[in-house]
């Protein structure tokens, strides 16, 4: 049970400014210099900030939209918002104006707070269709001098006066602090809407503070525990582990200097707890392959030799599983001097105890890679709906293909159509100005449909294998599950995206966005010139690389029994890059199947037809909000299909 | 735009005719540029644009004609003198030193600011060390105005063009200069590239209140970035004013679409 008198996060907090109130809480790099606010600064700070807000009008039960890079001030608005009974309502931030406009009506926004100019200025933009909106404060003054719109204040001005405020009333923000409930909303958190208008996840300090404690005490996390907070703050995984579990068990959190800085902070800051999604972990791996192409060749050979070593026994010695020889574990002592070590310094992971990846399929080998370098890197499930904390891997007991067994007091069921089913403390309250969908979700035994379908393996573990509604069959009857084969697709470091069709079709077909990293970097050394992605993209070599990669995957699939009439078998490389600003994925970056089958319609014709290559012209927005045109004649290929026969032979 | 007060002429040039032998490069050129404005001169290749730069801040010596800047007329200005009173300048062909990072590239920007003497700075004691310690507090300011955090420790030969030329741009904002040349800042840059270098030349004029000449030759850039525009044509000044009535000048139109002379 948590503790009566810690049962909000603006009582966590005064707890902590009071039991370490000079321990680190928050730092943020600033001038190349990493700047550090205590417990009880960050406490005065809210302080201000809350009463601040409340000398403008902000009341108990108003929302707050909080719009920027992970930076200290935009946290702290969250504990004020909540301090006054308030509901801090992240967005992500490199969303364009108009994606911001609908969350801005739907949730009522009075009040935002923004980073910098380039928000204000989308908040402008917008303030037509929202006319309810009417402060807007900003932490950056950057060139925002001459900006006479009245609804805009610097953040500093509104602290100025919540100190005037607060030594006017001392007794007020005390007040309301003890007001507040753990039933109270404590954030919403919008979906991301793979499907339809995102919907608003209204989460409450109960939640939250519930899946903080039961994650803190499952990798034993305390207040001398460090993470980097570089992912969006709108998202539920930056919420949990950078707010709620680093307020729960008082650990500190760093803001990078910025988006591109991360890898160089990560590095300076040596976090022990950290979270990326799969595509971090591959792009770091990406890196340090490119890097070890071009270093000495005595240092390319102890690379290769000891991640051999280090993928034969690294990971069994990392569960401390018996039975590595002796020769074994020697051999991996000097690798972990030579390699692993220097290694885990250079990516920034040499303090990590525990790290976990979530939000998509991480591939086995990039999986087992880090885990052999010791690096104790985990998987968990979970979702905004349910604090992203269903399922945690327990040390030990690590399997690349499934996410652990159910977190201590969370249910989990699998319902007869495959759906897991999800009970507990960690549940929404209810979707926002939303009660079809609260009542759509959540059935009359109190389980929350997460929409994946899964199956549960004989230890016990979950393993998850696609959306439920994106579960098709093909038109033989057998069972087709997009996901997994574009999951397999995009294990190969040259594939970025992909994307699967097949339902109620005789055969599977695929779109391919191809990785301009490693693509490019392949080109390069075989001397491949190209002028960009499109033009790369079409190269017979590149098709061919390509070609292998799918063949291998089809080979994988011709394994399973359940999904060998799922071999891919024509595919084409897409002329650009899917990308969230053409709305063909979402802002966390996964597919938007409906969308991107009805904009390539003709390419999907194409590939069900017995076309060589086919012409289309598509238009792509700039960051900036302006269009332009890409053409390009795309050609298709045909891959080999193994019959599963076979495939059980060779396996 | 509109809260920055345009003052009084910083720089006059007057009556400047420059030439290289037989090729009269300018003739006659006369202008001015106000406080805290953005002045852009245009004209076709080979007008005399770098040439009259080269003349604001000493590299080129003009046979007729005088300097003034900040009330000070000078017949023959010297680079140094002029870096010494606050112009600073980027070059069209970008003159970075590409073994050194970006914080020492922008640090050389400091480096008429600096009053130690070599010895302390060689063993680095007293003086020298606060001193370094107060240049390096700005330059960290420059690379955050710039957003080049990211690139802080490496070569400045590893960047890609757009940085380099940014990173140029660092180097004198360094020198916190009154008076900013930036000779085709924009050259050679994609939409986007070029749109950022847009935002940093008017935060800097706006932030720091600093007088801005350019050259450029994209118009759409010169029309929305200029208070005043100057053009030039085979070295003679052909129009001169605000950009909308330089764009429908006839003379200005006729030297870009190539009327015969």
């Amino acid at each position: 049970m948590v503790d009566h008198a810690l049962d909000t996060f603006p009582r966590l907090l005064l707890h902590h400014a009071k039991v370490r109130g000079d321990k680190p809480a928050i730092r943020e790099k600033d001038l190349g210099i990493w700047q550090t606010w205590s417990w009880s600064q960050v406490a005065d700070e809210v302080r201000a900030f809350a009463c601040g807000l409340a000398e403008l009008g902000f009341k108990r039960g108003d929302n707050l939209a909080i719009i920027g890079d992970n930076r200290p001030r935009l946290y702290w608005a969250m504990t004020a918002a909540q301090c006054l009974g308030g509901v801090p309502v992240p967005l992500y931030q490199d969303a364009v104006a108009q994606e911001m406009a609908f969350v801005l009506e739907n949730a009522e926004i009075r009040f935002a707070i923004v980073e910098d100019q380039e928000q204000v200025d989308k908040l402008l933009e917008i303030k037509g269709r929202c006319p309810q909106l009417q402060h807007i404060l900003y932490d950056d003054p950057r060139g925002l001098r001459h900006y006479i719109q009245t609804e805009i204040q610097s953040l500093d001005e509104v602290m100025e006066m919540g100190r005037i405020h607060d030594r006017n009333h001392p007794d007020f923000l005390d007040g309301e602090i003890a007001e507040g409930r753990p039933e109270d909303v404590s954030v919403m958190l919008y979906t991301s809407g793979t499907t339809g208008q995102p919907k608003g996840v209204c989460q409450t300090h109960g939640a939250f503070i519930t899946a903080a404690k039961t994650g803190c005490e499952f990798d034993r996390l305390g207040p001398d525990d460090e993470i980097l907070s570089y992912l969006p703050m709108a998202w539920v995984g930056d919420h949990l582990f950078s707010y709620a579990q680093a307020i729960y068990a008082g650990f500190t959190i760093n803001c990078p200097e910025s988006g591109d800085t991360v890898m160089t902070d990560l590095r300076e800051i040596g976090p022990t707890y950290y979270f990326a999604p799969p595509r971090v972990f591959e792009n770091l791996l990406t890196q340090v392959m490119i890097r070890m192409e071009d270093a000495g060749a005595i240092k390319r050979w102890m690379f290769r030799y000891f991640t051999d070593v280090a993928k034969r026994c690294g990971a069994e010695i990392l569960d401390r599983s018996p039975g590595v020889t002796a020769a074994d574990r020697l051999l991996y002592a000097l690798g972990n001097l030579f390699v692993y070590g220097p290694l885990r310094n250079v990516l920034g992971m040499s303090r990590i105890r525990v790290a976990y990846t979530a939000g998509a399929a991480i591939g086995p080998d990039l999986f087992r890679f880090y885990r052999s370098i010791a690096v104790n890197l985990k998987q968990l499930y979970g979702s905004t709906e349910t604090c992203a904390a269903v399922c945690l891997q327990p040390d030990g007991q690590i399997k690349f293909d499934t996410v652990g067994p159910p977190a201590p007091g969370v249910e989990v069921r699998i319902a007869d159509n495959g759906e897991v089913l999800v009970r507990g403390q960690v549940m929404l309250k209810e979707y926002y100005k939303r009660p079809d969908a609260t009542a759509e979700s959540i059935d009359d035994q109190g389980y929350f449909h997460t929409g994946d379908a899964g199956f549960f393996d004989p230890e016990g573990h979950l393993k998850i294998i696609d959306r439920a509604k994106d579960v098709g069959k093909l038109a033989n009857g057998a069972m087709f599950a997009p996901n997994y084969i574009e999951n397999k697709l995009k294990f190969f470091s040259y594939i970025r995206e992909a994307v699967a069709f097949g339902h109620a079709r005789d055969t599977v077909c695929a779109f391919v966005n191809i990785d301009m990293g490693a693509v490019g970097d392949w080109a390069e050394r075989r001397n491949i010139a190209y002028s960009g992605y499109t033009d790369l993209a079409q190269k017979t070599e590149v098709y061919n690389l390509v070609l292998e990669c799918v063949e291998r995957c089809n080979a994988e699939l011709a394994l399973d029994p359940v999904l060998s009439h799922s071999q891919v078998r024509r595919f084409l490389i897409l002329h650009k890059e899917l990308d969230p600003d053409d709305d063909e994925l979402t802002r966390t970056r996964k597919v938007r199947r409906g969308f991107i089958a009805q904009k390539y319609g003709v390419l999907i014709e194409a590939l069900y037809s017995s076309k060589p290559s086919q012409f289309i012209e598509t238009q792509v927005k700039f960051e900036d909000g302006r269009t332009g045109m890409i053409s390009a004649d795309l050609r298709i290929m045909d891959v080999k299909v193994f019959d599963a026969a076979a495939g059980k032979r060779a396996a | 735009m509109s809260g920055r007060n345009i003052g009084e002429p910083i720089l006059v040039v007057e009556d400047i005719s420059l030439s290289f032998g037989g090729v009269r490069a300018l003739q006659n050129v006369s202008f001015d540029v106000r406080e805290h404005e953005i002045r852009a001169i245009i004209g076709p290749n080979g007008a005399g644009k770098s040439s009259m730069l080269n003349v604001v801040n000493g590299v080129y010596h003009p046979q007729v004609g005088t300097v003034t800047f900040k009330g000070e007329t000078r017949h023959h200005v010297d680079p140094h003198h002029a870096a010494s009173q606050g112009v600073a300048r980027t070059f069209q062909n970008i003159a970075l030193f590409r073994g050194m990072t970006v914080l020492d590239n922008i640090m050389t920007g400091r480096n008429l600011k600096m009053r130690t003497n070599f010895l302390q700075q060689a063993l680095w004691v007293g003086a020298a060390k606060r001193e370094e310690m107060a240049h390096r507090r700005k330059v960290e300011e420059v690379i955050d105005f710039l957003e080049i955090q990211h690139i802080r420790k490496t070569p400045v030969g590893r960047l890609p063009y757009g940085l380099q030329k940014r990173v140029e741009l660092g180097r004198a904002l360094a020198a916190e200069p009154e008076l900013f040349l930036l000779d085709e800042p924009m050259a050679g840059m994609n939409t986007e590239e070029k749109q950022d270098m847009c935002r940093f030349i008017l935060d800097v004029n706006d932030q720091f209140g600093t007088t801005i000449v350019l050259i450029e030759h994209d118009m759409g850039v010169v029309m929305d970035l200029s208070d005043r525009v100057v053009v030039l044509d085979y070295g003679r000044k052909i129009a001169d004013g605000k950009p909308d009535e330089v764009r429908s000048d006839q003379a200005v139109i006729d030297a870009y679409l190539g009327v015969a002379h």
